[in-house]
Order: structure tokens, then sequence, then C-alpha cells
């Protein structure tokens, strides 16, 4: 089972060392797992991309993590109705006689290009991990050259944010 | 007033209350040395930073005070890692504070760096590295409040050199801000009241208790709990001493060396219930049949611990401080009657396995047993001495043979298992505890391990008496390979030119040794009355095995009761 974890923790040195170590030591399963800062100048916001067995594997988890003295909260938002948003980069190779193919591919997905030149395109998308993985799949025909991905990022609708949950 | 950061290291410490620390210099803590000195602060040398932060632990053991360390930048602060490891394991409240070298040199492999941060991450509740002296104070003052509050542990300090050096106006913080840590006190009592229900419906209950009885000194709460109820009671190696080893409820160690009756009753009980205790797999061996007939309850501050090795059905969480007293309370008003909350024929049941099968011993009747060391000693210490061991056979016969009757009396490694713990963990609880008898036991394998702080032990004049048992062999290497390795005994041998009463006497320990049966007697008795330090090696045939034992995967009413001799 997947779940979407959003991890409040003090910004300070090191935090991200005592995470990342908590996760190798205790062998959980991390799909993905993207930081950054939030409406608080003091907070870091991480959210973690979880696979687990059953829903004790996952009790482990969100308890230890919740151990870390500079851990703040842990709110689960798998059954939050939330959005969840990955961006991607994708350089691709275009060529005159494949680039109009290319582009429209692109506008189906709704994704952008944000570098041209003779041999290479970038295009950008943001969206839900599948989409992005379906983009991915269909620029293979045309050769990826690299993509970066910034794993993804959650937020629950509503007014009630993560800390308050 | 300003202040030197050295300087403030040892305010902090006195607004603590600390009133020792055990320690090593270099060059890293130079400054904090000469703070020591300036202000004469009480501290010991230890001669090796693992024999500094065993110390500490065992001082933090014996008091349920948070027990403190120095040691040096780089080399100084790995040595520092077993100890903290093995505090770790055990939930241990200790602050360690080691020197880093100067802040434009952190990152650049300078001259004794080690990243111990990064090292202790996975061994530490919590650690800092400190390059601003405008953080020093709220660091020390958070540091001790995470160590000793909620499920203790060590937090390390990595102070850089430069801040020593630096001046501060001092003021200690009254208060800590820590965003992302509660220490839990009270729980939800709602709870409690379904652990009664269960416990009024079992009809095979059992009680087991660990190492956090010990930690929050609750031990006259579960003895109140079991004269309330009588239900049977069985102890992990770190619960040892919160009940008296010989009460009639009392049915010994559970686990792979556990007795036949606590091993047996775990199998049997239709209802556990775990105080304090973690699951270990020494004492669940495989934990798809630990306890499977029994509703498991389970009582912890660390929320983590419930459902990570044993599923439970009934979770407490919350300090057995706010806990036990609440669910004795509950239990008075029932007025219920002992015999309803311990039934005739399970109590009945559970003395007959005591009965049928105690403590065995593979050896033949004549040369001097292990066993028959430490019931003399508990005989002649009344159960009240501080009891401290190594690892190995010489451990888990004193875990099994040795009458306790106190809490925080047995000072064991029992997570980690780390030999050469026990030698300078009984300094520390000497230290803190002067009027007590401090005995070690050791073996011939563990005592090399920190032997030198038996110079440690003669140059502060601590009256530690040192049993090494020595079966010349690293008998639980030799046990496993006896029993699992066709007798292939590779590399567990000891035999050798090592004269241990040469050793301690060459130290200015007193050295005692008895070789015959007969002599035991007259040596224990006078090296308990001797003064000083006095170490006593006694010989002990190499094939003794530790019984009963669960073989790894085994089930735990599937013993071994005999041993193999030869
Ligand atoms: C630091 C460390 N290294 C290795 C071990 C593995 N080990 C466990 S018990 C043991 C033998 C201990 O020998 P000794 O101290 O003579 O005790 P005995 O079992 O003979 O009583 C060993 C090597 C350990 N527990 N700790
Ligand atoms: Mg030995």
């Amino acid at each position: 089972m997947k779940y979407t974890l959003a991890v409040l923790v003090e910004n300070r040195p090191g935090v991200l060392t005592h995470i990342s170590g908590l996760i190798s030591r205790r062998a959980f399963n991390i799909e993905s797992i993207a930081a950054g800062p939030t409406e608080e100048v003091d907070t870091t916001r991480i959210t973690i991309g979880v696979e687990v067995e059953d829903e004790f594997e996952l009790e482990q988890v969100v308890n230890q993590l919740s151990k870390l003295v500079n851990v703040i909260k842990i709110a689960n938002i798998t059954y939050v109705d939330s959005i969840q948003r990955e961006l991607a980069l994708i350089k691709v190779r275009a060529n005159k006689a494949n680039r109009s193919d290319l582009v429209d591919v692109v506008e189906i997905f709704r994704a952008k290009i944000v570098d041209v030149n003779r041999e290479t395109l970038v295009v950008e998308l943001s969206g839900e991990e599948s989409k992005i993985d379906a983009l991915c799949e269909v620029l293979t025909d045309f050769g990826i050259l690299e993509i970066v991905r910034t794993g993804r990022i959650a937020i629950s609708r509503g007014p009630v944010p993560a800390k308050d949950m | 007033m300003k202040m030197l950061g050295a300087e403030v290291v040892i305010e902090c410490l006195k607004a603590e209350e600390v009133d020792i620390v055990f320690g090593y210099p270099g060059g890293a803590v130079l400054t904090l040395y000469d703070a020591l000195f300036k202000t004469d602060f009480p501290h010991i040398l230890t001669r090796h930073e693992q024999g500094a932060v065993h110390a500490a632990d065992g001082y933090a053991r014996a008091t349920g005070k948070t027990g403190v360390c120095f040691a040096t930048s780089g080399p100084g602060g790995t040595n520092l890692v077993t100890g903290i490891a093995t505090a770790y394991m055990d939930s241990i409240p200790l602050v360690a504070i080691t020197g880093q070298v100067g802040v434009s040199l952190i990152g650049k492999d300078s001259f004794q760096e080690a990243d111990i941060c990064g090292i202790t991450t996975p061994i530490t509740k919590h650690n800092y590295l400190v390059k601003k002296i405008q953080d020093l104070p709220c660091v020390m003052k958070e540091a001790f409040y995470i160590a000793r509050t909620g499920r203790p542990g060590p937090v390390l300090i990595d102070i850089s050199k430069d801040v020593f050096n630096d001046t501060l106006d001092f003021v200690y913080p009254e208060t800590v801000c820590l965003r992302g840590y509660r220490s839990l006190f009270a729980g939800d009592s709602s709870q409690i009241d379904l652990v009664i229900e269960a416990l009024e419906k079992a009809e095979k209950p059992v009680i087991f208790v660990g190492g956090g009885v010990n930690i929050s000194g609750t031990s006259q709460d579960v003895r109140k709990l079991i004269n309330l109820t009588g239900i049977p009671v069985i102890s992990s190696l770190m619960g040892l001493g919160c009940i008296p080893s010989d009460a009639p409820e009392h049915l010994g160690m559970v686990g792979m060396h556990g007795t036949y009756a606590a091993n047996m009753a775990t199998i049997d009980c239709d209802l556990l219930m775990g105080i304090g205790v973690r699951f270990d797999d020494r004492v669940t061996s495989l934990v798809q049949n630990f306890a499977p007939k029994a509703t498991i309850i389970h009582f912890d501050i660390d929320p983590a611990e419930v459902n990570k090795n044993v599923r439970a059905d009934l979770k407490v969480i919350g300090d057995l401080r706010w806990s036990l007293p609440l669910l004795c309370e509950k239990i008075a008003e029932r007025n219920v009657t002992k015999k309803q909350w311990a039934r005739a024929e399970w109590v009945g049941l559970v003395q007959e396995w005591k009965r049928e099968k105690p403590l065995a011993s593979s050896l033949p009747a004549g040369g001097i047993r292990p066993q028959t060391v430490i019931e003399k000693v508990s005989e002649l210490t009344q159960g009240e001495a501080i009891i401290v061991t190594d690892v190995g056979q010489h451990q888990m016969w004193t875990a099994q043979s040795y009458n306790f009757n106190t809490q925080r009396s047995f000072l064991t490694s029992g997570g980690l298992g780390t030999m050469g713990y026990g030698l300078p963990a009984a300094i520390g609880a000497q230290i803190t505890l002067p009027e007590k008898n401090v005995i070690l036991f050791t073996g011939d394998g563990s005592i090399m391990m920190n032997c030198q702080e038996l110079a440690t032990l003669a140059d502060n004049g601590l009256p530690v008496k040192i049993i090494v048992m020595n079966n010349q062999v690293l008998g639980m290497v030799n046990q496993w390979q006896r029993m699992f390795y066709g007798k292939r005994y590779s590399y567990s041998s000891t035999k050798g030119c090592t004269d241990f009463v040469k050793l301690a006497e060459a130290m200015g320990v007193a050295g005692l040794r008895v070789t015959k049966p007969e002599e035991l007697n007259t040596v224990l008795e006078k090296a308990l009355k001797m003064e000083g330090p006095v170490l006593v090696d006694i010989l002990l045939p190499e094939t003794e095995d530790v019984l009963p034992m669960v073989a790894p995967g085994g089930r735990l009413d599937q013993m071994v009761l005999r041993g193999i001799i030869g």
C-alpha cells in the first residue's frame, strides 16, 4: 500500500540526515521524498511517499519518525482529499523532422517546452506522478536524454493545514 | 558575566546537578579540561574513552540520574561509539560531550576530525553540533532534557574547539522550547479500564516486566500489583530486580535462556501483560510463536514500541509512573479477591512447572559450578549488592542464579550485548554509590576488553569486587559451537599466558585465585571483606552450558534442558 505523509520539521542543521538515516536503518520503503521551505521561516515540509505491507508498518513509520526530536508533526494525507503534484524536466532529442510531433505530444499533456536547440528540447510538466510517467513513456520513442523529477508534494483541499490535522 | 565557552559547559553541568563526569582529554577539549581544572569540577580520568562512556552509563543505571562523559574530537569521539550504542539500546540517559575541530576546519578532513554527529545519528536519541557559542546554553539545556525525559537515551553534543574559547554573557535558560518533542506522562486512562476488563476475563494471565520498570523506578508499583492480584510474573533480562527473584509469583527470566516455568507460561497463557518491555528477539524467539494464545497488553512510554515486534491487543501508552499507580488503584477498587485475578488452577500449574524443572547444570558434581559461585555471592550479599556483568555465559548465569531484591541493582548490557561493559560500568556505579557493595561478574574474554580500567579502579580506590568466571573459553561462543557447529571450536579458547591475578596486581588491584571447589567459600568471603578493589580469578570447567536454551527460531516451550558434555 502506498501512503503520502506530510512531515513538518524544524529547519535546523542535520534534520535531513536524521530523517534519511532513520528511513534507511529501519529499512522503510520510501518511494519519494521532497523537502522545501514553508509559510513559517523555521519550518521545513517534507512530503514522503511510502510503500508499506500493512497498517502496522505504516504505524511504525509514523511513530519512529515522530520520535525524531526535530519532527514537529506528521499528517497522513493519503485519505484526505488532496492535491498531489510532481514537477518533471525532461530533455528529449528533437530534430526538424520530428519536432512538430513532439510539440503535439507536449500539448496533449499540457506540458511546456522550456528550452529548444537544434538537437534537443526540454519539456516541463507538473502533475500527478502517473501523468508524468505516461509522458515519459511517450517521449521514450523520441529519445530521452535525461529526466529530473522532484518527487511528489501534496496539500489538502479545504481550509485546514497539515499542521492542524 | 562574560565567560569562556568551556566555563559555560561546566556551569550548565552544575545547573543540571551533575556531580561527576567521566572522560579523557585531547586537543579539541583542552580548554574544557582547563575549565575543569580551574573550577575543580569532579572528573574521573578513565584509561580509554570507552571506559568513560560505560562508566557514565553504569552511574546512570544505578541511580536513574543522567551520566555525563567527555572526549576529544576524532578518535576520542569514535571510541565512545560502542558505549553510546550500548546506552541507546537499553534506554539509558547519557550526555556525551565531544570536542570538534575549529569551525573553519570542519569538513576539511582536518587533523582529528570525525563527523561524530553523522556517526552517532542512528545510536543517539538526538545529537547536536555546536558552532556558535550563543547556541551553547540552550543546547546543553535541551540535551539534558531530552536525555532524561520520556524514554531516556543518550544525547551527544559535539562542540567546536572555537566555541570553548569564545566568550558569552552566560544565562542558563529556564525552559526548553522544543517544537517537535513532547515527553509524555499521562496517557489515555480509559485504556486501563479495558485492561482491567481483560484481566477479569483471563484465566491464565501473566505479567511480563522489563527494563522500563527499572528505568522509571516503579518496582514498588509492580510489587503492589502482584500483591493485589497474585498474577505470575516473568521478567526480561533488563527487568530483573523489579520484583525479588525468589518471590513465589516470580517464574524467572523468559526467553532464550529463560526458566522452564517462565517459557512454558508464555506459551500457555491467555493474557500477557508486558510492562516496559520491547519484545526483543532474545525474549520472543520467533514472534509468530510467542504467546500464541494470549491477549497481549502493552504498557510503554514509547508509542513506537507498540506493535513493533509483537501485535498488541491493548496498549497503554504513557509513563509507568502514571499508568501503574492508576492500574493498582483501579484494581483495588474492584474488590475482587486475589483468587479471582489469579485462578488457583493456573497458579498451581505454573508452580508445578517451577518445581518440576528448576535450573539445571550439565556438569558432573565435583568441579566448581559457575552457578554455585553466583549463589554463594548472592548469599553473602543477601541480594543487596549492585551486580554488574559483562557478556556471555557468566551474564546469563548471573541473571538466572543471583537473587535480586531491588530495582536498578542489576547492570548489564542487554540490548547490545557489549563485552567490556562491565568493569567501567561497575566503576560508574561505585562512584555514585560508595556505600554499596558493587560486584562485577565477568569472563576471561570480557575482562580483557576494558582491562585498562583496572587502573582507574585502583587509582580511585573504589572497592569493586571483580569475579572472573574463568572458563578459559569465550564460553557463549563455545556453547554455540558445541551445540550447532559440531564442536568445531573455532577461535573460542582464551587459554594462554595471561595471569589475571598478576594483571590486577600490576594495576594496583588485589588479586586472589580459586582453583579448587573447597577454596571457593573462604576466598569469596575474604574478598568481600577486603577493603579496596579485589579481583578473584575463579577457574571453572570449560564445557558448562547455559540452560535451558531455546535454539534460535525455536518455540519457547521447545527448550534444550540438558547440555552436551565434552
Ligand atoms: C564486543 C563484543 N564482541 C563479541 C561478542 C560476541 N560474544 C558474545 S559472548 C562472547 C564470549 C564471552 O566470553 P567470556 O567473557 O569469557 O564469557 P563466558 O561466555 O565464557 O562466560 C562473545 C565473544 C560480544 N558480545 N561483544
Ligand atoms: Mg569465558
